[in-house]
């Protein structure tokens, strides 16, 4: 294992950073730095996509003849940690990070000819309908179904948490096509089309006020057969192999690293207790010394995790325990931070992930901006150990990986 | 009933009240007023005083206390206002930032420099040179950043002696740390049923999800929490006659007790309830808002364990 980039590894950063600096427009880093989750600002995020697919580097982890990226874990690394550097905020995952390797993975020619670069183009873009009131942890309880009539299938059902289905055009669902002896056999993979006749998507307001979240109901959908992803009744082996991808797919070091530094450099601006400022605190510095202790250590597991051969198995699992609960460490570290503005309620100093519906002030906010978005970031950050596999199930999966 | 003399509430019966606000969740600022601005009322004393404190018990005065600057952080000596004497005015100049309940106060108090140390002075909220920039906080109250621009007020404005109000902002910023941690003892108590209720309700592979042990044990570590925080209330508000190290010791040991209390027990509240805990449609995300405005209140942790590790304990006479 060598930690040392090499000299191919260094001029594609001086590649990137170069990129970066001549194409993100300070209204596009702006919604990259004042993310108020990991959620960037749908309009602008789009147009950050755009601006990366007329490069060919809308989808780093995809084959370049699918019109991704093709590169290396190691460039996939460079390329994230100075995207965050550079303020830049993340495309959607829901389409080029998730349902794009399921395509490519187990999708037909045509499936891969006609949604693959629309995906890449914003044209789709792309929400995700797995989660059920009745089917949360325990997801193979789904029961959204589907019946086979002709050349279509006939859909009605509820799903709940798609992340922006409101302004999705397309969505991948997992939906019920036989009651077979395995609750996880009979389950289809199908993409559906959010603006057939029978859907309909309800907002879910979060504790900060945002919008980001709903519910969708569909009701007697018709769905071409054709929108099936691999076999019918055999979609929880795409599912799997897509959950794999959205769990150990993307490192979260680059971020973890970006935001100490904004920690450190807002503690720089604030007066501590001790006659200096907040950085210059020995309770404070010690804090973030021991943050940067975890990070550094988890950031080399991610380097030895993403260069492994094969699938991301038991790694997969704790970098989504480790990253999220790293995540939700840095907002701590942000509350400290933001002191007693931290209960200020000013969502318009920062760019939410989705419209904001609590009452607040229209355009000044009082207070430091880091302290303005610090208690946003808490607040939606606690549903990073929730989604994708609760932690308490992904640690149900390493025991099992342990023999347990 | 009174707030002053004889009548004073006493601590305990307080601590009874603030327990049942937060476990219902009151948003009305009887902190801010009844708790914090009547004790500073009441150790003041003199006629201005003593009306005031018939006009909360009348429901017609409103409290908010400016001490915080924005070049300060949890110390309570300030350090831009000032106020002079002119004559037989003050003239009050300076800035307070996140005064709780500020644009509900019929009246501010301030704490401001003056010739001979810290001193208190009431201040209306409309009074000529006075600026409030208001907004909300994620508990669902509100707050102000209050800028004084020399602000004329009469000699009975000042609160108290002249130069005395450092020891009475100490003193009476224990007895607060003291009833909002009772506050959020409440609170904790409501998250912690509301979890236990949904993890027996919400069912996955086949059984209620409280089955799980590590769910089972979680609660239980939850429920151990709001003991502490309990226990280290009762320390505080039982020493809050004591002498003044040994008071503020037991202060810091609520502070810091509760703090740690609704972090973990506010965050399990919602990571049980799943993404539902996410929403703002039960009644556990305004619960869990208003536990971690709390933490942060009168001193973080950190700044609470170097209180606590600064103050020697007095020797046992």
């Amino acid at each position: 294992m060598n930690l040392d980039w090499t000299d191919e590894e260094l001029a594609f950063r001086d590649e990137v950073r170069a990129f970066l600096d001549a194409h993100l427009t300070d209204e596009i880093r702006e919604a990259g730095r004042l993310m108020t989750s990991v959620y960037g600002e749908h309009e602008r995020s789009l147009a950050w996509q755009k601006i990366l697919h007329a490069k060919g580097w809308a989808a780093p982890a995809w084959p370049t003849e699918y019109g991704g990226a093709g590169w290396s874990v190691a460039q996939r690394y460079i390329y994230a940690r100075e995207r965050v550097a550079a303020g830049a905020p993340p495309v959607s995952p829901m389409g080029i990070q998730m349902c794009g390797p399921a395509i490519i993975g187990h999708g037909t020619a045509e499936q891969k000819a006609y949604f693959l670069p629309r995906m890449l183009s914003g044209e789709h873009f792309w929400c995700q309908g797995y989660s059920e009131p009745g089917a949360g942890s325990d997801l193979a309880a789904l029961q959204m179904r589907a019946d086979d009539d002709g050349d279509d299938l006939v859909v009605s059902g509820q799903k709940i948490w798609n992340t922006h289905a409101d302004v999705a055009n397309w969505g991948f669902f997992l939906v019920r096509t036989a009651r077979l002896a395995r609750p996880q056999l009979g389950i289809t993979f199908l993409l559906i089309d959010m603006t057939s006749p029978g859907v309909s998507v309800r907002p879910i307001i979060s504790p900060s006020g945002e919008h980001i979240q709903n519910e969708i109901f569909l009701d007697a959908v018709r769905v071409p057969q054709a929108n099936v992803v691999g076999a019918i009744n055999d979609g929880w082996t795409v599912a799997k192999y897509l959950l794999e991808f959205e769990r150990g797919g993307t490192a979260y070091a680059p971020e973890l690293q970006a935001r100490l530094d904004a920690i450190e450099a807002a503690a720089r601006e604030v007066p501590g207790d001790e006659g200096g400022t907040l950085a210059n605190d020995s309770s404070f510095a010690q804090r973030l010394a021991r943050a940067r202790i975890r990070v550094a250590a988890f950031e080399t597991y991610e380097f030895r995790a993403m260069s492994a051969e094969g699938s991301p198995g038991m790694s997969a699992s704790v970098m989504k325990i480790m990253g999220t609960e790293l995540q939700q460490h840095m907002t701590e570290l942000g509350l400290i931070v933001a002191g007693r503005y931290g209960i200020a309620y000013q969502p318009q100093a920062a760019c939410p992930g989705g419209a904001v519906s609590f009452p607040h002030n229209a355009s000044e906010y009082a207070g430091p901006r880091f302290a303005a978005i610090a208690p946003l970031r808490y607040l939606n950050e606690r549903a990073g150990t929730i989604y994708a596999g609760s932690n308490e199930i992904q640690r149900n999966i390493l025991a099992k990986g342990l023999g347990l | 009933m009174s707030l002053g003399g004889e009548t004073a509430p006493d601590p305990v019966d307080l601590m009874v009240v603030m327990e049942e606000l937060g476990e219902a969740l009151v948003l009305e600022p009887y902190l801010e007023t009844v708790v914090t601005g009547a004790a500073l009322l009441r150790a003041s004393g003199g006629p201005t005083a003593d009306a005031l404190l018939d006009g909360i018990v009348a429901g017609d005065v409103r409290l908010a206390l400016g001490w915080a600057e924005p070049g300060t952080r949890y110390e309570w000596a300030p350090q831009e206002t000032r106020a002079e004497r002119k004559g037989e005015e003050w003239v009050l100049s300076g800035r307070k930032s996140v005064v709780i309940a500020a644009p509900w106060a019929t009246h501010l108090i301030v704490s401001a420099r003056t010739e001979g140390g810290v001193s208190l002075f009431l201040v209306a909220p409309d009074a000529p040179g006075v600026t409030l920039f208001a907004y909300p906080t994620i508990d669902g109250r509100r707050a102000a950043d209050v800028e004084f621009a020399d602000v004329r007020l009469d000699a009975d404005a000042l609160l108290g002696a002249e130069g005395a109000a450092l020891p009475l902002l100490e003193r009476v910023g224990d007895a607060t740390i003291a009833a909002m941690g009772a506050e959020a003892v409440g609170i904790m108590r409501r998250l912690l049923q509301d979890t236990i209720a949904y993890t027996q309700s919400r069912q996955q592979f086949g059984q209620p999800i409280s089955n799980f042990q590590v769910l089972q044990h979680r609660m239980v570590d939850m429920f151990m929490q709001v003991e502490m925080a309990t226990s280290a209330v009762y320390l505080a508000t039982l020493k809050l006659d004591a002498p003044a190290a040994e008071r503020a010791r037991a202060a810091s040991v609520a502070k810091v007790t509760v703090a740690e209390a609704c972090r973990f027990v506010g965050q399990n509240a919602v990571q049980l309830h799943g993404g539902m805990g996410m929403t703002d449609e039960l009644a556990i995300g305004h619960y869990f808002k208003r536990a971690t405005v709390i933490e942060g209140e009168l001193g973080t942790v950190d700044h609470h364990v170097e209180r606590f590790a600064r103050l020697q304990p007095e020797a046992a006479e």
